[in-house]
Formats: structure tokens, sequence, C-alpha cells
């Protein structure tokens, strides 16, 4: 098509092309620009894409900063530490030693929240320690905290600061060089190898037809591509939709974190340094965070996972009634939003794996499966295996061997397996597997699976994440009536909006009382909160596939789940994108109910290279 | 013109508006909090500057572009990263604050000590552009100043058009007060421009154009002089960010001329 309309695709040779500025990639960045600072090793660390230079090493970063678009965080840092031992936290905002770290059983204070028999008997018997003197405003600090979730000596962060903070080491060292508001449409497969990356259309309309200053995605050739673009990343899953996932994994388990970074009210006696973890409420699968930062500052929210077997997994509405709990309420009553943002998460951990490597690529962070889905981290991890992936092509370079997938084998993928992380993983790999049956078998089976080191769990098959998705009708049953539900679909289609506050006030949830400080609409919260921008020149990256597909559909979960209110009810039953209401949170993908992918499981959503997003640097 | 335009754009950055930004009292005055990590972005008007540069630059042979930055090295490292893939340019960089309470009258004279210092600059065929203000510090002067420290006398403020005529003239085109403009015709360089919006949109992003940049930013960066812009004789009796005034509401069938004239109606009171 270029070539029909006169304009050509430019390309370009590297040594190293890294696609997407997170965790992963800053193990790797730093780990490889130290070598190249070391005067033994730059004669190894020489370019062969440009002669006479030192290697060229390139990071592309779809946000248009790197610290944008991602999340807060409470982590171990046994790797970020290995790699900064004189690692000074006051140095970073919004970083601070972890001082208090509780977890807390969170009671339904309105009677909406859906309490099975088991969870209700939970209830009861987390009343009895309130007799103890352990509980107060319908929540119970627990006693003890299991030491596979207790994050002792770790950090709390802000990720996007600490990226911040790395990014500017790097930079400063002149040795690789960083390019956000950047997206990257694809990796170039050649021959089942690898070859570089090609970088989104500009000039072009949301449809991606070429428009004025029409500029073709130019192609980076690179002898290694690292994708370190995140669980929803483009050029990971097209890698996974040429080479497949290796036999016996899947990625059915996802989850949408969704948070708030909020000024605490003046009096607030939280110290900086503690955590709450939350379950129970607002429904006993959501599970909330609470993590305090220097300043009186906080970063707080709820984690929705795939297993919530609900048709209305509206983040936004339930990370409201979460802050509303009277535990969490008494914290932040008075206080101010910041900023706001969602990402999704993999929470297949080391069973979602893909091939690591393959010939010219190399796998690192979330999207290669090293989140800890029991100990629930996965920045360390991720900090880790960029680490593990830069020693690996050091020791490539020194002995002047090619990054075929033999040699990457070798030289990373061994290395990974010999790990703590790897160990780690595979204690974590049956951890969640209990949820499947029901919030209290997924509790026990991480208890187990903690206790005993990954020796007992709960087992059973892993639903696809479609299969997790009832239909309103069945999840109402015997709090709505189907009548209700008929007229609420109605109401939804003629106003063009989701279903979920009608549907959830219906069922007995309050309404929000905005005060227009910390609680406010959820448009508001897109402006104020998450800045969202959308630059012109770039197509939509949210695709319904088949249109078909998505007309006879009658449980739009994509709608309902939509992190900003991107997707809306549409002519003819096919949702309306909106992208500059989009966080490229990815919700949207793994919550599509229509699967019509049989070989990965995929729904009938794409979501491709986007610039623009989040524009806020504290999450 | 026989071998092109030395273009020289003044421009440095300011903090991401969509921000946090929170004023603090530092050791040395008033400053923004956490400000050496708050993304920054170039100065809007300078912006526009650097692309009018190297389009004019794009179409006539021999011209060269440099950006003449002032700011602190780490901040101005990060800049670089979101304009170095726009426009080819030479950067010429010297560590120093550039958060808004600087003194105009100081930051001039550095600019065009700078501006001296580059090597290969020949004077008879510079223009030198610059934003008509600054989105951190709307004093609306430095460009002036420079202009008077360089010995250039032909300036035009608040530029949205410059064209070169046949002859090799430039007519310019700037804004005047009741929205009109005067349009102006000077022989040709040396001249001062500081530029409004311009007419030209934001440039794709090209990544050859951001890896031939960093071969010379780097270097430019690492040899980066700290300037002196103290502020001397200034105080700062208060210090606050604009306030915002917001009021969301959705409205999915309403025409574009009933959202303008409710908007006036909201702005008006």
């Amino acid at each position: 098509m270029d070539e029909m309309i006169g304009v050509e695709r430019q390309s370009m040779e590297v040594d190293i092309a890294c696609v997407g500025f997170g965790p992963a990639a800053g193990g790797f960045l730093t780990t490889l620009s130290r070598a190249l600072q070391d005067p033994e090793l730059q004669p190894f660390m020489m370019s062969k894409a440009m002669p006479g230079l030192p290697l060229q090493v390139v990071c592309y970063e779809r946000a248009d900063d790197i610290g944008f678009g991602v999340s807060g965080v409470v982590t171990r840092a046994r790797g970020i530490r290995e790699s900064f031992p004189d690692l000074d936290p006051s140095q970073i905002p919004m970083a601070h030693p972890v001082t208090r770290e509780r977890l807390v059983y969170l009671k339904d204070p309105i009677g909406a929240s859906r309490r099975p028999p088991g969870v209700k008997g939970l209830d009861l018997l987390t009343s009895s320690l309130k007799l103890l003197g352990k509980g107060r405003d319908h929540a119970v600090e627990l006693p003890y905290i299991p030491d596979f979730i207790e994050k002792k000596d770790g950090l709390v962060l802000s990720i996007g600061s600490f990226n911040a903070w790395v990014g500017q080491q790097l930079m400063a060292s002149g040795t690789v060089q960083l390019w956000p508001s950047t997206p990257v449409a694809a990796p170039i497969i050649e021959n089942d190898a690898v070859v570089g990356v090609r970088h989104a259309d500009q000039g072009v309309d949301a449809r991606g037809a070429p428009g004025p200053g029409y500029m073709p995605g130019m192609d980076v050739r690179a002898a290694l591509t690292v994708a370190a673009d995140g669980p929803v990343g483009p050029v990971g899953w097209k890698i996974d939709e040429h080479f497949g996932l290796p036999e016996g994994h899947h990625q059915r388990d996802w989850a949408v974190g969704m948070k708030m970074v909020v000024d605490l009210p003046d009096g607030c006696p939280l110290e900086p340094g503690t955590v709450f973890h939350t379950i129970g409420y607002p429904e006993p699968e959501i599970f909330g965070f609470f993590y305090v930062y220097p300043d009186g500052v906080a970063s707080l929210g709820v984690f929705i996972p795939s297993w919530f077997e609900s048709p209305v997994r509206a983040s936004y509405r339930y990370l409201q009634h979460w802050m509303r709990h009277p535990f969490v309420w008494h914290y932040v009553d008075g206080g101010r939003m910041r900023s706001w943002g969602a990402k999704t998460l993999a929470e297949s951990g080391r069973r979602g794996e893909p091939w690591l490597v393959g010939d010219g690529y190399a796998r690192i962070g979330e999207g290669s499966g090293s989140t800890n889905v029991l100990t629930g981290s996965g920045v360390d991890e991720a900090w880790t295996t960029g680490v593990q992936l830069a020693e690996g092509v050091i020791d490539l370079l020194k002995q002047d061997r090619p990054f075929t997938r033999e040699n990457l084998e070798k030289a990373y993928v061994e290395r990974r397996r010999g790990s703590w992380l790897e160990q780690e993983l595979r204690v974590a790999e049956k951890a969640r597997d209990g949820f499947q049956k029901g919030f209290l078998p997924g509790m026990l089976g991480m208890g187990l699976a903690g206790i005993s080191r990954g020796k007992i769990t709960i087992s059973g098959g892993v639903k696809q994440p479609q299969e997790h998705v009832p239909s309103l009708e069945e999840y109402y049953e015997g709090t709505l009536a189907p009548a209700e539900i008929v007229r609420i679909r109605q109401a939804s289609a003629a106003s063009g909006t989701a279903l979920h506050d009608a549907l959830m006030e219906a069922a007995g949830w309050p309404k929000i009382p905005y005060d227009g400080k910390l609680l406010v609409s959820h448009q508001d919260a897109l402006l104020m909160g998450g800045k969202v921008q959308a630059p012109p020149g770039y197509p939509d990256h949210v695709v319904f596939i088949y249109p078909s597909v998505c007309e006879a559909c009658d449980n739009k979960l994509c709608i309902e789940v939509c992190s900003g209110e991107a997707i809306t009810p549409g002519a003819n039953g096919v949702p309306e994108f909106d992208r500059e209401k989009c966080v490229h949170c990815g919700a949207c993908i793994w919550n599509c109910t229509q699967p019509v992918d049989g070989g990965l499981e995929r729904g009938n959503i794409e979501f491709r290279a986007g610039a623009g997003g989040l524009h806020s640097a504290e999450n | 013109m026989s071998s092109g335009y030395h273009i020289v754009v003044c421009g440095s950055l300011v903090p991401d508006p969509l921000q946090v930004l929170e004023p603090v009292e530092g050791p040395d005055g008033p400053a923004l909090e956490n400000e050496m990590m708050i993304p920054a972005v170039l100065d809007p008007w300078a912006a526009h500057a650097l692309y009018e540069a190297a389009h004019l630059a794009a179409r006539t042979e021999g011209s060269r572009v440099w950006l003449v930055s002032i700011g602190p090295r780490a901040r101005l490292q990060q800049l670089m990263m979101s304009i170095a893939q726009k426009v080819p340019f030479e950067l010429v960089a010297a560590d120093g604050p550039a958060s808004g309470f600087t003194d105009a009258r100081e930051t001039a004279a550095a600019l065009a000590d700078l501006i001296e210092s580059i090597d290969g600059l020949d004077r008879s065929r510079a223009l030198i552009f610059g934003g008509r203000s600054s989105a951190s510090r709307d004093a609306g002067v430095t460009m002036g100043m420079v202009g008077e420290r360089l010995g250039v006398t032909d300036q035009f403020l608040a530029v949205d058009k410059l064209t070169v005529e046949d002859d090799g003239r430039l007519q310019i085109m700037e804004r005047i007060e009741g929205g009109r403009y005067l349009v102006s015709v000077c022989q040709g360089p040396p001249l001062v421009c500081a530029w409004s919006t311009g007419e030209l949109p934001e440039p794709p992003n090209n990544p050859q154009v951001g890896m031939q940049n960093m071969r010379t930013i780097m270097p430019a960066l690492q040899k980066a002089k700290p300037v002196q812009l103290d502020a001397e004789g200034l105080s700062y009796v208060t210090v606050e960010i604009p306030k915002g005034k917001r009021d969301t509401r959705i409205e999915r069938n309403m025409g574009a001329e009933d959202i303008a004239r409710e908007i006036v109606e909201w702005v008006r009171g």
C-alpha cells in the first residue's frame, strides 16, 4: 500500500531493539549500560549494525514518557537491590521501606456484597476476633501475615517514579537510547526468526487510512529484539501468535488493577511504609491494596480477577465502594485524588510463560510469565529477568556468538532456570487454581501452596476467561427479576452507557456521594487523575475483529469492564471505541466473551500499538 | 542566499502541565516539588519555532539548525527523548535552572553567550528563533533582549508565518492587537523571530532522525557548562499554580454550535 501512495517505508539497523520500558527493560538496560561503560568489556561491545560505534541499543516505549501509565507496588526488591546495592529509597520520589504490613479482612457493611455460605461463615468467625479487640470498622486486621505474602525488608514504590529514576541514570550514561511516544506495531518475522520491529504508522485516520503527513512505521532491524512490552503488548502477542505457546501452557488468568494516588487528609495516622492488603469486600473475589508513601501520599486500589464470575466487572465502581468501606474511609476521608489509572496483570504466572527465546528474540518481564502469583509480586521478578537476559547477552557478545535460539537458551534461559526466580515461580505455579472453585477454596489453596512450598495445592481445570462469565440473568438470579434486567438493558442502549451502574444500584449498591476531590465521576477521574491524551495521526488501537460476532454478542463485558469508559454501546451492537479515553489497560481483550481463536483462546478484540494514554507520572 | 540559513532556536523545557505541580520553597528560592523528576515537554512556543526552523532548513539547501537550551542537564536529557525524533538539529546545551523562576535578563544574556560560542555559525546568515513567550513564565521579553545583545536589530515578535520570497527577501507576519497581523518584509538575515503558534503541526516521530540527532546530543549534554542564573535582586512574594476550573458532563447528541454557545456562557459565568 505504501508504494501505491508513493511513500516509502524507511528502515534502519541497530544491534538491540527493546520494546517497552518497564521494570524488566530497566533491569536489562541498566545491566547492559554498565557493561558498555566498563573499559574491559568495551572491546566486545562494538556495533555490527554501525561499524566503528559502540553497540547500538534502543528502547521504544509506547507511552508519552517512560514514567507514565504504570502502577504502585510493594516489593521485596531483592533483584533491584542486587543491581543497586547502595540503594537509597529517599532518592526516588514516593519510595519508602516497608514499615508495617497487615492483612485485613473486610466485611460487608451495607449488605450488597455477594456472600456465599462459606464467606458468611468467615464473617462470623472474624466477628469473634472483633470481640477479642482485633477488629473495628467492619474489618479485622489478621494477627498473622503468611511469610510468602509478607514483603519483609521491602519497599513501597511508585513504578512511574522508579522508572523515571532508572531512565534518568540510563540516559546520563549515554550508552542506550530510550524513545517514548514510539509505539511498536509488530515484530518483523522472517523465516521463523525475529529480525526487528516495525513501528506504528503515523499520519493516519482512526481506521489506519493514510492522511496528510502519512509516514509508514519504520522498520528497525536488529540482531536481537527484546520483547518487554508487558502482558498485552503487541510485540509479545504477535510473537505468541506466530510461535504458539509451549505445550501445557496457557494464559487464562488475568486481573485488572485500578488505583488512585491520594493526598491523605491532615491528621491521617498512617506512617510512610504502611501496607494493607485487603480481602473480602466489595466482593469476596476483589482484593485491595493500600501503600503509604512519604509526605502524606498513598497509593490504593483494587484487583478484579478474571475468575470473578461476574458479567459486570466494573473496576471503577468497585474501587469507589472499596474506598467507602469504613476501614479504608477512616484513613482517606478528606483526602484528594492526585492521579488515577489502571493496568492489566498477567496472572497465569509460570504457566503462562511463552517461548522465552527464539532466533533473534528474547522475552523478559511480565509478558514472559515472571509474575509470582503466590507472593503477589511481579516488579522485582520482571527486573530480575531483564538482568538475567543482559548477563546472557554480555556473555554472548564476549564470545562473539550470534543471538540464535540455541545460544539464548544457554545464555539466558538456563540462567533463569537456575535462579531463585524460577524456584519460586514453580512453587507458585498452581497456587491460585483453587480460585477456579471459589473464593474460599482459592484462599485455602494459596495457604496450602505457601506452607507446603507448592507441594500441596487445590488443583483442577483452569477455565478460559470467557467461561468465567455468566449471563446477567444467571448472575442476578434471586436479586433482580429478568424483567428489571430487560428494562435496564433498554435504558442503557438508549443512553449509550454501560449497564453496571444501573445494575449495581438495583442490586443494592448505594450511589457514590461525589465530593469533587476523592469521589468523582469516572469521566472526571479520567481527566483529573489520568490526564489521558491521544495524539493525532494514529489509528484506533482497539479493534473489534469481526463486527458480526459483536452484533450477535449478548454479553458485552468489554463495555462494562473498560477502565476509561472508552468502549461504549454502538450501532448495530458493535461497540464504539474512543481512543481519547483509553488508558491502555488492555482489560478489553481478556474480557471479551466471544472466543474466535481456538489456538490461543483469544477473543474478538485486538489490542494494537497505540500512542498516548495516561499522562500521570505518579502511578 | 547561496548557502542556506543558519537558524538558531532558543528553547528549553517546561514541566508537563498535566502533572501534579506543587510550588515549594527550595534552598534557592521557589521551586516545584520533585521538579527534577517531573516529565518535561519542550516549551510550546519554542516547539513551534523549532518545527518552523526545521521546515525552512529542509527547503533551503545548506541550512543548519541549532537548538540552544538552558536547563538542568538530567532534565534536558529527558526532554531530548521526546523531541529528538521530531526534526534534525544540533544541540547547544548549558546546565542551569529552567524552572520559570529565572530572570529574563539573565537568561537572555546566557543565551546570547551560548549563541556567540557556536562553532561555524555565520552571523550574517543567522535567523535567531525562539518562542514569543514561555509557558512557565510569561514575560515575553527574552528574545528581544537576546537580539539586542547579539546586535540583531530586525526583531519580530509573535510571528505566525515566515515566507522566503523569490528574490530571497523574507516576509514576516506578526500578530498585533485586535486580532490583526502586521506584515513586514526585510532584506534577509540576520533577524530575530519570536514565534507564536506558527502554521506547522507537530512532526511525526522519525526514529532515523532520532538516531542521527543523538550522536550530537549526548556529546553536547556532556559538554554542557554550568550557567549561573541566580535571579540576583529578584524576590518572589507569592508563588502559585494557576487554578483550573472544570465541570464535566457527557453529551452525545449536542451540536458543535450549541456546545460552543454553552461554553461561552459558562466562561462568562
